[in-house]
This record gives C-alpha cells, sequence and structure tokens, in this order.
C-alpha cells in the first residue's frame, strides 16, 4: 500500500527527510558566504562618511587630526608597511633555515618531531603575551642598541614591533616552507646527487628554485598575519600619528590605531575613518591571503 | 547521549535565563577619563560594600567616556574635558557635567636622581612642540641653575587615547603660548608635533618611567604612586607652584557657573597651580531614554550625592583636591535637576 | 685527478658542511624565543599564583592582594558562547563542503571560509561592536561571544572538512546500502568517523580564540566584578594582561605575569589535549 508507507514516520534520531537535511547543509554554506559578504557590507556602510568625505586623498593623506577632522592615513600605512615587511626579512633569515631544517635536513625523527612542536607552540601563543613580552624585555635591549646608535633611546618604536612581529610569524613561514621543500621531487635531488652535487649544491640549485613559488606563498600568507597584528604591536609602537622619519621612530599601524582611538572616536567622521582603515586593512589581507593561497594550489597540482 | 544533550540545553537555558531577566539587581556601567580613575575605583569599591550596588567604570580616556555616553552604551560618562558644542549637538539631548574632584597635570620626567626642576610656561609650550629638544638647552638651565643638566635628548610622551588630561593640558598650553594655540589647539585628541604616545594615564606614567630622558604629563597622583619626579609651574601671578592639595584647591575656588563648565587652567589665584582642572560624570538631564528603568536613574541620583558628598572623604588621601563647599553646592543643584519622565529624582 | 680539481671539491665539501652548520644553528636560533617567552613567564608568574590570586576579585588602584577570578571565568563564559555560535553552524558547514564537493555554492563557501579566517581579529571587532553593541545599546559578554565565533568558524569548518574527506566513500555507500536515512548517515556514522579531527579542530579554535583580545577591546569592555550575565559586560584573561602590563605599576605587572602563565598553561595545554586526542581517536582506515 504505496499511500501508507509513504506515511510511515521513522521515528528515531536524525529522522529527518533527506531532502530537508540537505536543505540544513546547503543553508549552512549559504550562511557562512553570507556572513562574508554582510562583514564586507557593513564595513563599506559604516565608513561611508568617511569615502565620501575623503574618496583617494584618504590614503595619502599626512594629517590625522581629530580636532579639526582631518584623517589621512599615510603615516599608518607606512606603519603597517614599514614594520611588515622589516619583520618579513628578519623572520626569513630563521624561518627559511627552519623550513630547509624539517624539509631537508631532518624530516623524520625526534629531532623533527621536536622542533615542529615547539614552532606551533609559537604559533599558539596569544599575541598580548608576545605584546608583553615584547614590552618587558625587548624594549629594554632596543633602548640599550638606540643608545649605543646615538639614537634617541626610546625603546619603543617600529623596530622594535618589527622584532615581535617577526617572532610571531616565523612559525607561518616556516610551516609552509617546510611543506614546499617536502614536496620536491626525490627523483630530481637524486638526479643532482648522481652527478656529484653536495647537498649544499642540491638545495641551492634544485630544491630552492622548485620550491620557490611556494616559499613566496608562505611570505604571502605570514605578510598577510603581520598586517593584521594589533595587540603585539599597540604596546611597542610607540602610538605616534606622525609620519615615521626613521626606522627607530614611534609609529603606528593601522591596527594598531584602531585599537588605540575606536572607543572613543567622538563624531561620526572620526569613526568612519577609522572604519576605512579597517576596511583597507580586510581588502589588503584578503588579497594577500588569496594570492598566498592560489600560489600554493598551483605549486600542490602541479606535480 | 540524549541525556547529555539535555543537560547541556539546560545549562544554556539556566544562563539565559539568568543572564536575561532573572538578575534583578541594578547595576551600573560608566566609562571614561583615567585622570580620577584611582580615586573613582576606590570610591566604587567602597560604595558597592556599603551599598551592595556594583558600578563597572572602565577608565578609557575622557573621549571614550563621551563617546559611549552619546552611543548610549553606558550608564553615565567620566570626563575631565568639557564636552564641545559638536559633541553635544551629537547627543541630541543636555548632558549634565557634575564635578566630583579637582586634579592637578603634572609634567614629569626621567632624568637621573629624579631632580625637582622649574619650568615656566613657554619653555613647556616649546618642548612639546618640538622646539626645545635637549636638556641642557640654555633656557632651561637658566631658571634651574643648581641642577646639572647633560646634553641628552628629550623625548616626549603624550597621549595616544583621546583625553581629558590633554584637553586640560592643552588648553593651558593654548592660553601661554600662541603658537601652540595656532598650531595645535586644544581639545582631548591632539595632533601632536612629536613624541611617543602611550596609553591612558597609566600608560603615559609607564613610559616617562622606562624612558630616560622623557618628559610628559598626568595626573598628579600617577606621577607620586609611581615615585616620579614632577615640576614646579610658574603661574600667571609669576610664583613657582609645586602640584599639591592645597594648590589645586587654590586654582580651583574661582567663580563657578551654575553648569560647572569651567576651566581651571592658568589660575589668577597667586598660589594656585596653573595646570589643575575639575573633572565631572556626565549623565544625561532627562534620564528617561532608550527604555531606561527608573530604579537606574535613581541609582545613578544617589551615587552621585554620595561622590559629592561622602565620597569626598577619600579625595586627599590620593592627592586629589576634594570639593569646595561651593562647588558641592553648585553640584547638588545639577542632582536635583536630574529628572525622569520630567519630575526630579531628588528633592 | 690535478690540483686545481681537488681544491674545488674541497671547497664545494667545506661550503656544504658550512652551511648545514648555518641551517641548523639559525633553525635553533628560531625558537629560542619560545623558551625565553615560557621562561619569563614561569619566573615572574609562578610566584604569583595562589589560590588567593585565583579566587578574588581585582581590587582599587594602589591596593595589594587582587586576583583574577573574574577574568578567569569570563574567559571560560566568552569561549562557551563562542562554542555556541561557532560549532553548530561551522560543523553543518563543514559537511556542506564535504558533501557538495564540486558543487559552485561549495567553492564560493570555500573560498569565504578561507577569506574570514584571514580578517584581522580587531576588524572583527568592529563587526561585532556594530552588529551587537550599537543595537543593544550596551557592551556585554554576548557581542564578545559573537566576535570570537566569527573567528573560531572557519577553524571548524576547515578541520570539519579536511576529516570527513578522508572518510572512504565506501563507508557512506554500506550505511546507504543498509537502509539507514541520508542523515542518519551523515550523523551517525561518517562524523564520528572523523570526531578525532572534528574535536581537534574545535580545541585549536577555542586555543586561539582563548588568547583575543582586540576582538573584546570594544565588545566585552571588561569589569572589576564578577559577571556571568551574558548581557553584561565581562572581564577576561588577555584583557587583564594588557591592562595591567600597560600600566606603571609594579604589583599589576606581578598580577599580569601571574594571568599570562594562566593562559600560557591553558592554550598549552589545548595543544597537548589536542594532540592525544588526535593520536588516541583517529579512526584508521
Amino acid at each position: 500500500m504505496p499511500a501508507a508507507r509513504s506515511k510511515i514516520r521513522l521515528h528515531y534520531k536524525w529522522g529527518v527527510s533527506e531532502a530537508s537535511f540537505r536543505k540544513i547543509l546547503y543553508l549552512a554554506g549559504l550562511i557562512l558566504l553570507v556572513l562574508l559578504v554582510a562583514i564586507l557590507f557593513s564595513l563599506v556602510v559604516a565608513a561611508l562618511p568617511a569615502l565620501r568625505q575623503f574618496g583617494f586623498g584618504f590614503l595619502i593623506g599626512k594629517t590625522w587630526d581629530p580636532v579639526r577632522g582631518e584623517f589621512g592615513a599615510l603615516a599608518f600605512l607606512v606603519g603597517t608597511l614599514m614594520s611588515s615587511f622589516m619583520a618579513l626579512l628578519i623572520s626569513m633569515v630563521f624561518s627559511l633555515p627552519a623550513s630547509i631544517f624539517l624539509g631537508e635536513y631532518f624530516p623524520h625523527g625526534k629531532v623533527s618531531g621536536f622542533m615542529k612542536s615547539v614552532i606551533e607552540l609559537l604559533a599558539g601563543i596569544p599575541s598580548v603575551i608576545y605584546g608583553f613580552w615584547g614590552l618587558f624585555l625587548l624594549v629594554p635591549v632596543v633602548r640599550a642598541l638606540e643608545t649605543v646608535l646615538g639614537v634617541p633611546p626610546q625603546g619603543v618604536g617600529i623596530f622594535t614591533a618589527s622584532l615581535v612581529l617577526a617572532v610571531m610569524i616565523i612559525p607561518y613561514a616556516a610551516s609552509i616552507g617546510t611543506e614546499v621543500i617536502r614536496l620536491v621531487p626525490a627523483g630530481l635531488k637524486e638526479a643532482a646527487l648522481s652527478l656529484g652535487a653536495t647537498r649544499f649544491e642540491v638545495i641551492r640549485k634544485v630544491v630552492l628554485p622548485y620550491a620557490s613559488s611556494g616559499i613566496f606563498a608562505g611570505v604571502l600568507l605570514a605578510l598577510g598575519r603581520a598586517l593584521g597584528e594589533t595587540m603585539a604591536v599597540t604596546m611597542v609602537i610607540g602610538n605616534s600619528n606622525f609620519l615615521p622619519t626613521s626606522i627607530f621612530s614611534p609609529g603606528n599601524t593601522m591596527a594598531s590605531v584602531i585599537a588605540n582611538e575606536f572607543t572613543e572616536a567622538t563624531g561620526n567622521l572620526y569613526l568612519a575613518s577609522l572604519i576605512e582603515l579597517a576596511l583597507v586593512l580586510f581588502i589588503v589581507t584578503t588579497v594577500i591571503n588569496i594570492l598566498g593561497k592560489l600560489i600554493i594550489h598551483k605549486m600542490s597540482t602541479r606535480k | 547521549m540524549k541525556r547529555s544533550w539535555m543537560v547541556f540545553l539546560l545549562f544554556f537555558a539556566l544562563l539565559g535565563f539568568y543572564g536575561t531577566g532573572a538578575a534583578k539587581e541594578v547595576e551600573l556601567i560608566g566609562a571614561g577619563a583615567t585622570f580620577p580613575y584611582p580615586l573613582y575605583s576606590k570610591m566604587l569599591d567602597t560604595y558597592y560594600q556599603e551599598h551592595g550596588i556594583k558600578i563597572n567604570y572602565q577608565a578609557i580616556g575622557s573621549g571614550g567616556g563621551i563617546r559611549q555616553l552619546t552611543n548610549k552604551t553606558v550608564d553615565f560618562g567620566g570626563s575631565d574635558a568639557i564636552m564641545s558644542d559638536k559633541d553635544l549637538k551629537e547627543a541630541g539631548a543636555p548632558v549634565l557635567h557634575i564635578p566630583t574632584c579637582a586634579g592637578a597635570v603634572v609634567v614629569t620626567y626621567n632624568l637621573g636622581g629624579d631632580p625637582q626642576l622649574k619650568f615656566t610656561p613657554d619653555i613647556i609650550a616649546d618642548i612639546f612642540l618640538g622646539k626645545i629638544k635637549k636638556w641642557n638647552d640654555p633656557r632651561l638651565t637658566a631658571i634651574n641653575p643648581e641642577v646639572k643638566l647633560a646634553g641628552t635628548d628629550i623625548t616626549v610622551v603624550h597621549r595616544s587615547d583621546g583625553s581629558g588630561t590633554t584637553a586640560i593640558f592643552s588648553s593651558y598650553l593654548s592660553k601661554v603660548s600662541s603658537e601652540w594655540k595656532e598650531k595645535v589647539g586644544a581639545g582631548p585628541s591632539l595632533n601632536w608635533p612629536a613624541g611617543l604616545g602611550g596609553k591612558g594615564n597609566p600608560g603615559v606614567a609607564g613610559l616617562v618611567k622606562q624612558t630616560p630622558g622623557s618628559f610628559g604629563y598626568v595626573e598628579l597622583i600617577y606621577a607620586f604612586q609611581n615615585k616620579m619626579a614632577y615640576a614646579t609651574i610658574k603661574n600667571k601671578k609669576g610664583n613657582f607652584i609645586k602640584p599639591s592639595i592645597a594648590s589645586t584647591s587654590l586654582a580651583a575656588d574661582t567663580a563657578l557657573p551654575e553648569d560647572m563648565k569651567v576651566d581651571l587652567t592658568d589660575t589668577d589665584a597667586a598660589g594656585g597651580y596653573p595646570i589643575s582642572g575639575f573633572t565631572w560624570i556626565l549623565a544625561y538631564k532627562e534620564q528617561d531614554y532608550a527604555g531606561r528603568p527608573e530604579e537606574k536613574t535613581k541609582a545613578l541620583v544617589n551615587l552621585l550625592w554620595w561622590m559629592t558628598h561622602e565620597g569626598q572623604k577619600y579625595a586627599e588621601p590620593l592627592h586629589y583636591a576634594p570639593l569646595s563647599k561651593a562647588a558641592v553646592g553648585k553640584a547638588e543643584k545639577l542632582i536635583r535637576s536630574i529628572t525622569y519622565k520630567g519630575t526630579s529624582m531628588m528633592k | 685527478m690535478n690540483r686545481m680539481a681537488e681544491i674545488s671539491i674541497h671547497r664545494r665539501i667545506m661550503a656544504d658542511k658550512l652551511f648545514k652548520a648555518l641551517v641548523i644553528v639559525l633553525s635553533l636560533c628560531s625558537i629560542v624565543p619560545m623558551f625565553l617567552i615560557l621562561f619569563m613567564i614561569a619566573k615572574n608568574g609562578v610566584s604569583v599564583i595562589d589560590w588567593q590570586f585565583l579566587s578574588h576579585l581585582p581590587k582599587p588602584v594602589g591596593e595589594a592582594g587582587g586576583g583574577i577570578a573574574n577574568a578567569l571565568w569570563g574567559t571560560l563564559l566568552l569561549i562557551a558562547l563562542s562554542f555556541v555560535f561557532s560549532v553548530p553552524l561551522g560543523v553543518f558547514g563543514g559537511i556542506f563542503l564535504a558533501e557538495y564537493r564540486g558543487s559552485k555554492l561549495a567553492y564560493l563557501t570555500r573560498l569565504s571560509v578561507g577569506i574570514l579566517q584571514g580578517i584581522p581579529s580587531i576588524v572583527i571587532g568592529i563587526i561585532a561592536y556594530v552588529w551587537v553593541v550599537m543595537p543593544m545599546g550596551s557592551f556585554s559578554a554576548l557581542s564578545g561571544g559573537v566576535a570570537l565565533g566569527i573567528m573560531m568558524l572557519p577553524v571548524i569548518v576547515m578541520a570539519t572538512e579536511e576529516t570527513l574527506k578522508l572518510v572512504p566513500d565506501s563507508l557512506r555507500e554500506a550505511s546507504l546500502a543498509l537502509g539507514v536515512p541520508y542523515a542518519r548517515t551523515i550523523m551517525k556514522v561518517i562524523l564520528p568517523a572523523g570526531l578525532s579531527g572534528i574535536l581537534s579542530g574545535i580545541l585549536l579554535g577555542i586555543a586561539r580564540v582563548a588568547g583575543e583580545t582586540a576582538p573584546l577591546l570594544f565588545t566585552a569592555f571588561g569589569s572589576p566584578f564578577m559577571n556571568l550575565n551574558i548581557l553584561k559586560p565581562i572581564n577576561n584573561l588577555p584583557l587583564t594582561i594588557f591592562n595591567y602590563a600597560t600600566s606603571p605599576y609594579p604589583d599589576w605587572h606581578a598580577l599580569a605575569w601571574g594571568a599570562s602563565f594562566v593562559l600560557i598553561a591553558f592554550v598549552l595545554g589545548l595543544n597537548l589535549i589536542t594532540k592525544l586526542v588526535t593520536k588516541r581517536w583517529k579512526v584508521q582506515f
């Protein structure tokens, strides 16, 4: 009796029909997509007053003057780029060797396991603790360095922020670098070795060139992380809204100035300007992240 | 599995229930100035011990206090900056400035040996303008002949957040230096010509304390509690005054307008400290907004009354100048004018 | 072999040895900061932690004897809230991505989740302020939970998807062939098979948000009192560390070290538990 059978409800857990369950799944996927769009939309809407008022000049304006209502983001863009790029350079000195260490010399075994765990833990330390540590350990060290160099011994500044950022992004560049170095086909390496190359030469001439785009992707993703970092930076960067004149100047990054001034932005234009900074941050980090992921995707499907 | 889900759901139901309505005790939220924070945290803790009402005050700077009060996300704001006309327009309704105490903005510095230095107004302005760059500048050595000042750089420290302390300080600088008035102006958030930024009075104090050769401005108690040296400043009448409860009270002993929105800087009083200021609690005059219940208004009014009367005894031990009788009188009038749906909450 | 060739080979071998030494030294240097951090926190933090520290509320400025009790409970409550907001949606989202691998919506969703993961935490804090604090008219634990939930979502979605992709199709087909309805197949057969991966994703997500400060600056707001009411402001560990560390008072610095110790112990503990979970509960195919 077909009619009766269609009325049979299976009364146990998850006895929903396949159609409704699939709808729920679809809904979940849709919500995630809508969430992102909603975030972008909210940011744009909230930043509208500033977008309309300043237009493109916002990005090249040098003055951030809440009293007169003039908001230009150049000082923060420069501060962000300076600190992030310096952090990248400093961290590469350590993350690249670490990738080679884990990818080539010690791919398996206890040493490898230990290094990997430690690097993972580095990634897990909260940002505010990095800032705290930076404030109490790095700042006095940098201050001593500045005294030696004859620069005002402020301790805080863009250089100090770069140091903290460098330590924070080592794990990101290192883990991706390790993965791509491991992906280099053994055949290629063995061919070079059988021709008489030393390990160093194999790495220099075969492995690194092959993995270069992947390493670059790792660098990009690390950059994305550094650009958005807030707490550790705001604790050691000196919080000056002025265009930095040297690497030891105090400065500010976009994320740091938002953290400093958001709760007190009096006036809609001020608030909208801060949100426009957040929008710029959002777009820049998104572009960099997508680029990095694309490169890795191409690398892993290349073989 | 089923039972654990039920327990889970029950837990969250309880959380939600407890969270959204069951708790009937009135609590107040305030935010704002770091200038009076040591005093407020003592006052509010005592008030809680004595009256059982929790008042959560977060010191995020006067700018924050004004903003959050305008957004109506807090019950009252704390500020040492008087709300500008633009701020008031944004708030949309009259906001009362009820004074709680007066304090002194001191200039503090980090020099070996913590010498007691004298400053004149123009020197302070020029240092913050970036024109005087070294400690052994002739103008500094001229008025401090007995102190050996080295040729170290002066590192200026200012506020990175919107600050009433900055408002008081910059109002003073605008009065004594026309260049400052033109280039920078007065207000809670400024386009500083030089220096490092610290968050809140504690941030500035921390930076000055740790940076040799630095020069910043903080409320008196912060310099005092951290055993930092602070300067004697020449006032309008030509006397060099050390910041203290006495000199602050003298500066506060001036004609008080009904709305208590008065600037105490560059005082005419002979013994008055030139960078003094009141700090206020900001609250809407008409408290029936955003669905506020009457109990909250009652609680707020009682709190304000207590702070301006019994609470005043906590001011002096923390080096704040308590309100003079005249000031208390004006404060009482302001508190009595707080209304809920048009009726005054306190007779 | 002539002399020139010998020297050149010798040089190359030396270069090789030098390079290896350099790599090892620099790699070890890269992990030195972690030990420095842990050492400093252990040294300064252990002495601060006692029962009073863990069970008392903060004291007014300048008075001794404060504690972090409300911060501890606040962090736990915020984690619970972010769990509620992110786990159901995240798990179902991950199932969707695993089941509908090829579809257009899945591609877009996967892209969105990837982008969400990269959004700086302060931007998410602003979103939570605009979406929750402003309409509500007050700071609250709820808004903090929303912010942290958005941050946890991508981690859980991606962990779920990755784990479920590894479960072989044969399991699903066998279950369906036996007449088990689709929904039940997914929830009672496939999902439990991938439980270890999903659980580790959740734990890692929690470890990540437990230490987040930026999004809580203008949502949870902070409080000197103990509070379990989700509609009110709430204190939490990272915010406490931030406030105390940037203050000039030495006894507040000491409290910050103690709080850092607790926080790091929590985060590292979660990481360790995750490893154990993956090892023990992983279903091998």
